[in-house]
């Protein structure tokens, strides 16, 4: 058998789902209910063993269509980056509020991506975000919670 | 019937509604023109905008997104032979010849009036078979679902992707298996939460798409140094030439057109299949029925060879809301998207649609009449502006996607756990993606994952726990010989193939 990555994520997938059906079997039913025909864990369990076969074939049958990644060729420096830059997003938010963790959010991606072009960066990040919140709040009316915002009187 | 073209019209025809279908059929052309995002990608950013309307409203806006995500997909087919969307790239076989012969105008003439010609058409074909299919799906019982669930699954799985069968029903499993996080929907029993309050209501479905299609396509063109906007840059608005047609050229389009869209609807009624197996097949066709002195210039800039395709993938884009409005069963990743949507506004898609909803069902056929108009009034004379629109350096491209998908959660949830897990999702299909593992196949079993626990669980009951109502009545017997074909098919032209 030739091992490749697919062959790994597949392997990967195969303990998924044997966790996911040791899962399944773990789930709390009603007493009444545990000879039913159906209970809560039956679909699960199926989709298990589902998972199981699909992936045991993938990983026994031979694959026609290997997949090379050339991972040089790969940005996963920038990748990375923006996946943080996304984490810190979701951290701030709630504790800052949504116009300047999102301003910031933009106008640091943009750096990040190489842009330097200050002027541009911040139009599209502080009054984009402005405008994106005024429609949202102002004409959609979808609530916004912004500390930030009330802390200086902009927002009741 | 008329009762019904009324209402659509009077629920269609307000300002809102064209302003949503104008909005949407925009930013749909635009999104659709960037290769690698397609129209799951565009309607997934739209989501969070809908819940702001009523349902009505908010599906004409997906349905507008989605038909200017084709014809914008045809755009850069023809100017720059980067096919934005999979249905496309029979368009530049021919597209691109034409406008590398300096006729880049007439071939964008040709392509609006294909596709405005084939999604009118099908919109008429949809006016008269959906409701006619609502009545006939009435008769549907819980067996006859399920098996109808496992044959679209099975049909998305074997189109999806070349060869990667195993790998699509992997991701079948694995959208089936997010969507059993969270309570049942029977007993209130949480299932895979690990204690998690949050996960206590499941993985939302907006949070799966955007992390799916949004976040991970945006991180995949980083990782993989793809620039989605270089090739708008090339285009040059003083080289389109003419957009006339001419007489000629017209009576080919009359023979071609009729054909093309009944090919396009009924591929797209079919689950599973779409624009892109329809566009091929009417290409195909197209090539087989012409005269020998047009068969030979076909590749080179034929108008029938163009002609096809555009309205063979238009088509079928309003073929495929047939499953979807008459059996809640979407029959594509994007018509799941909006299936999805739907439910989230509490409207539940299906036989009685017709009835419960008839301002839906009869709005969006009757927004799709309006929105070819506007995509042809966009695409004549706006689609190069458009072009040089979408030259934006992705720098700032990728940032405003994010911007969109981490936005579009907050404002659900105004919960930074779903931020997390989005994140989270996103990064583990990026990395499938990589390997081509498809996407669309875990969508649309993440939509039917809790409708299909449903029917399953009233059959077995009914049954009482035997697996007989596979085969009791006719119908489910049909419909499962139909999944059982598909997938013999399938191994049968694997093996084929290797040999």
């Amino acid at each position: 058998m030739n091992i490749n990555t697919t062959k790994i994520i597949s392997l990967l997938f195969f303990i998924f789902s044997a966790f996911y059906l040791y899962t399944a079997y773990q789930i709390q039913v009603f007493a009444f209910d545990e000879n039913a025909p159906f209970n809560a864990r039956t679909f699960p369990i199926y989709l298990g063993y589902a998972g199981l076969f699909f992936s045991g074939l993938k990983l026994i049958l031979p694959d026609p269509n290997t997949i090379k990644v050339d991972h040089k060729n790969l940005e996963y420096k920038k990748t990375g980056i923006l996946i943080l830059i996304a984490i810190i997003y979701g951290a701030t938010i709630l504790k800052v509020g949504y116009f300047l963790t999102t301003s910031l959010f933009l106008f640091a991606s943009y750096y990040f991506l190489g842009e330097r072009r200050w002027i541009l960066m911040f139009l599209l990040s502080f009054p984009f975000v402005a405008a994106f919140m005024y429609l949202l709040h102002g004409i959609l009316d979808i609530y916004l919670r912004d500390p930030f915002l009330q802390s200086i009187g902009v927002m009741g | 019937m008329i009762e019904g073209i009324l209402i659509g019209l009077t629920t269609a025809l307000t300002f809102q509604n064209i302003l949503m279908v104008m909005v949407g059929c925009f930013f749909g052309t635009i999104i659709g023109m960037l290769p690698g995002l397609g129209p799951m990608t565009a309607i997934a950013l739209m989501i969070p905008i809908t819940y702001g309307f009523d349902p009505a409203t908010g599906l004409i806006l997906m349905a507008g997104v989605y038909y200017g995500a084709v014809f914008g997909g045809s755009t850069s087919s023809i100017l720059l032979n980067a096919p934005g969307v999979p249905g496309t790239v029979a368009t530049s076989f021919d597209g691109y010849p034409m406008a590398q012969q300096g006729k880049a105008g007439k071939a964008l003439a040709i392509a609006a009036w294909s596709s405005f010609a084939g999604g009118t058409l099908s919109a008429i074909y949809l006016l008269f078979m959906a409701p006619s299919l609502s009545k006939v799906s009435l008769s549907f019982r819980s067996p006859d679902y399920f098996a109808l669930m496992i044959l679209g699954l099975t049909a998305i799985a074997a189109f999806s992707s070349k060869g990667q069968f195993l790998k699509a029903m992997m991701m079948v499993v694995l959208g089936l298996m997010l969507a059993s996080v969270g309570q049942d929907s029977l007993s209130d029993i949480t299932r895979f939460t690990f204690n998690n309050m949050n996960l206590t209501d499941g993985i939302s479905f907006v949070l799966v798409v955007m992390a799916t299609f949004a976040m991970s396509e945006a991180l995949t063109i980083i990782l993989k140094r793809n620039d989605p906007t270089s090739a708008a840059k090339q285009v040059s608005l003083t080289e389109l030439g003419s957009i006339k047609i001419n007489k000629e050229e017209r009576t080919k389009m009359y023979k071609t057109i009729p054909r093309s869209s009944v090919i396009g609807f009924l591929i797209g009624v079919l689950p599973g299949a779409g624009a892109t197996i329809a566009s091929f097949l009417a290409y195909g066709m197209e090539r087989n029925v012409v005269s020998d002195e047009e068969k030979e210039k076909f590749g080179k800039g034929s108008v029938n060879g163009l002609s096809a395709p555009e309205t063979a993938n238009n088509a079928a884009c309003s073929g495929s809301f047939v499953p979807m409005l008459t059996l809640g069963i979407p029959g594509s990743g994007t018509t799941a998207v909006m299936l999805g949507a739907l439910l989230g506004f509490g409207v539940q898609p299906g036989p009685r649609l017709y009835m419960t909803n008839p301002e839906i069902f009869w709005s969006i056929i009757m927004s799709m009449y309006i929105g070819m108009v506007i995509l042809l009034i966009l695409n004549l004379p706006l689609i190069p502006y458009i072009a040089r629109i979408l030259a934006v350096p992705k720098n700032y491209l990728i940032p405003l996607i994010l911007f969109f998908s981490v936005t579009g959660i907050y404002v659900m949830s105004f919960n930074n756990f779903d931020i997390y897990l989005m994140i989270g999702i996103a990064v583990v299909a990026t990395f499938l993606r990589l390997y081509d593992f498809p996407m669309p196949p875990l969508i649309l079993a993440f939509v039917l994952g809790g409708l299909m626990e449903e029917n399953l669980r009233r059959s077995l009951l009914l049954s009482n726990g035997s697996w007989e109502f596979l085969w009791d009545r006719t119908l489910t017997a049909c419909i499962l010989v139909t999944t059982i074909l598909i997938v013999v098919w399938h191994i049968y032209k694997t093996f084929k193939v290797k040999n």
